[in-house]
C-alpha cells in the first residue's frame, strides 16, 4: 500500500471521521472521565493502545476467523488488551488508576473498538488496519483532551494541574460535574458543525464557479 | 422442484479459531499480569503507607494483619483478601518498632460514590485520632471539605470508640449529628452543606469499628512488636 493511502487511513480517524465530534461514539468515557486534561489524555492513550493492538490482531487473524464466531473472537481480543492496559496503568500510577476508575474496564464496551474491528480491521491488511485504528485512537484522544482541557480550565482554573489564574478566580464547579461534560461537548459539536457548514458552503461555491 | 444447495457449516474451524484466540489472549494476559504484579504491589504498598503516615505521623513501618473471630493473623506477602468473617487492618510502628497505632479502612455510600477513609485508632486512648481519605468522588468544593475543613477534622482528635463491658461492640455507636449539635465524644459534628458526605464518613467508621475492634482489642498485645 502506498504512503499517501496510508496517510489517508491515519488521517481518517484523526479528523475526517473523528469518533467523538463526527461519529459521536464512545460517549460514556467522553462525558465521565474528562474532568481534567490528565485524565482525558490517559484515557485517550489507553483507548488508542487497545484500538491499535486489537485491530492489528484482528487483521492478522482475519482469514482464520469464520464469520459465525467473529464477534465472540473480536470481543475476546478487545477484552484482552483492555486487561493489559488495566494492569499497565495500575503498575504505572495508582492515583491515575483510581481517577479513571471503572472506565478503564469499560473501554471494552466502547463502540469505537468493535466498530473498527468489524468495519475495517477484518477487511484490511495489518498495516492500514493498524494505521486507521491508531488515527482513530488519536482522534479520540484529541477529542477527550479538547473537552477535558476546557472543563479543567473553567472548573478548576488549571491546565494539566498548573494554575492559570490568580486567587480571585472563582471556579465554575459545574464544569467538573456531569452537566459540565454535556455543556462542553455540546459547545464543541456546535463549533464542528459550523466548520462543516462553512466548508460545505465554500465547496458548493467552488463547484458553482467551475461549472 | 430443485433441491436447495447444502451449506457447509465450518464446525471444526469455529472451534479451532475460538481455541486459538483464547490461547493467544490467555498467554498475553498471564504474561502481562506476571510482569506488572511486582510494580502493582509496590504501588499499593506505597499508597497505603502514604495514607498511614498521614493519619499516624510518627509511623515508620506498616504491617498488614487480618482480624478474625478466632484471633489476629499477619497477612502473607501479596495476600489481600482476609479469611472468611475477617477484616484487614494495619499495625503501624514508629522508628523504634513500638506500636504507634492501628489504621483501618471505613467505607460507605456518599453523594456520588463510595467514600473510602482510613482512620487511626489509638490503643491507649481507645479513640480514633486521625482521618485520611483513600478515595471519593464527591462534589468538588463541597464533599472534599471532609479533608480540608480543619473544624471538621477536629472531630477526629479523640473520637470515642471504646468497647462495651463484654467487648462485643462499641459502647456508643459513632454517629454524625447536625452541625453545631455535638454533645458527646463519640459524635461527629457534620459540615453544613456536606451532610451526605459527612454522614457517609460516620457510617463507614462506625460499621468498620463495630466489626474490627471486638476482634482486635482482646488480642492487641500480640501486636506490640512487628511480626
Amino acid at each position: 500500500m502506498s504512503a499517501p493511502k496510508n496517510f489517508d487511513e491515519f488521517m481518517d480517524g484523526l479528523w475526517k471521521q473523528n469518533p467523538i465530534f463526527v461519529m459521536v461514539l464512545g460517549m460514556c468515557p467522553t462525558l465521565a472521565v474528562t474532568v481534567s486534561a490528565v485524565n482525558s489524555i490517559s484515557m485517550g492513550l489507553a483507548t488508542t493502545f487497545v484500538l491499535a493492538a486489537s485491530c492489528l490482531l484482528v487483521s492478522l487473524l482475519r482469514h482464520a476467523i469464520p464469520k459465525q464466531v467473529r464477534i465472540a473472537s473480536y470481543i475476546v481480543i478487545i477484552a484482552t488488551f483492555v486487561t493489559v492496559v488495566d494492569y499497565a496503568i495500575a503498575a504505572i500510577s495508582l492515583d491515575l488508576y483510581e481517577a479513571l476508575g471503572a472506565y478503564i474496564k469499560l473501554i471494552v464496551a466502547n463502540c469505537v473498538l468493535l466498530g473498527r474491528a468489524e468495519a475495517h480491521a477484518a477487511r484490511n491488511p495489518p498495516i492500514p488496519a493498524t494505521l486507521n485504528a491508531f488515527g482513530m485512537g488519536l482522534g479520540f484522544t484529541l477529542g477527550l483532551l479538547m473537552i477535558g482541557g476546557v472543563r479543567e480550565i473553567l472548573g478548576a482554573g488549571k491546565f494539566f494541574g498548573f494554575s492559570l489564574f490568580s486567587d480571585h478566580f472563582q471556579p465554575w464547579v459545574v464544569m467538573v460535574l456531569p452537566p459540565g461534560g454535556f455543556f462542553v461537548l455540546g459547545a464543541w459539536l456546535i463549533v464542528f458543525a459550523a466548520f462543516k457548514h462553512a466548508s460545505n458552503k465554500r465547496n458548493a461555491g467552488l463547484q458553482g464557479v467551475s461549472s | 422442484m430443485s433441491e436447495e444447495p447444502k451449506v457447509e457449516i465450518p464446525t471444526f474451524d469455529m472451534v479451532r479459531t475460538l481455541g486459538l484466540v483464547s490461547v493467544i489472549c490467555g498467554v498475553i494476559i498471564v504474561g502481562v499480569f506476571e510482569f506488572t504484579l511486582p510494580a502493582v504491589n509496590a504501588n499499593k504498598k506505597l499508597a497505603l503507607e502514604r495514607q498511614a503516615f498521614k493519619v499516624l505521623p510518627t509511623a515508620k513501618t506498616v504491617v498488614t494483619y487480618f482480624a478474625t473471630p478466632s484471633g489476629i493473623v499477619a497477612a502473607a506477602a501479596g495476600q489481600e483478601i482476609p479469611p472468611a468473617g475477617g477484616m484487614t487492618f494495619y499495625a503501624v510502628y514508629d522508628a523504634t518498632n513500638n506500636l504507634t497505632g492501628i489504621a483501618a479502612e471505613g467505607s460507605s455510600a456518599g453523594y456520588a460514590d463510595q467514600v473510602r477513609v482510613l482512620y487511626a485508632y489509638d490503643v491507649a486512648k481507645q479513640a480514633i485520632t486521625g482521618l485520611g481519605v483513600i478515595s471519593m468522588r464527591e462534589t468538588p468544593g463541597i464533599g472534599d471539605k471532609i479533608y480540608t475543613d480543619q473544624e471538621y477534622l477536629k472531630n477526629f482528635v479523640a473520637l470515642d470508640v471504646r468497647l462495651n463491658a463484654d467487648m462485643t461492640a462499641l459502647a456508643n455507636a459513632v454517629k454524625t449529628v447536625k452541625h453545631g449539635t455535638k454533645t458527646d465524644p463519640w459524635q461527629i459534628d457534620a459540615i453544613a452543606g456536606a451532610t451526605v458526605t459527612t454522614k457517609a464518613v460516620g457510617r463507614g467508621i462506625n460499621e468498620s469499628a463495630q466489626k474490627l475492634l471486638p476482634m482486635l482489642v482482646p488480642h492487641i498485645d500480640q501486636l506490640r512488636k512487628p511480626s
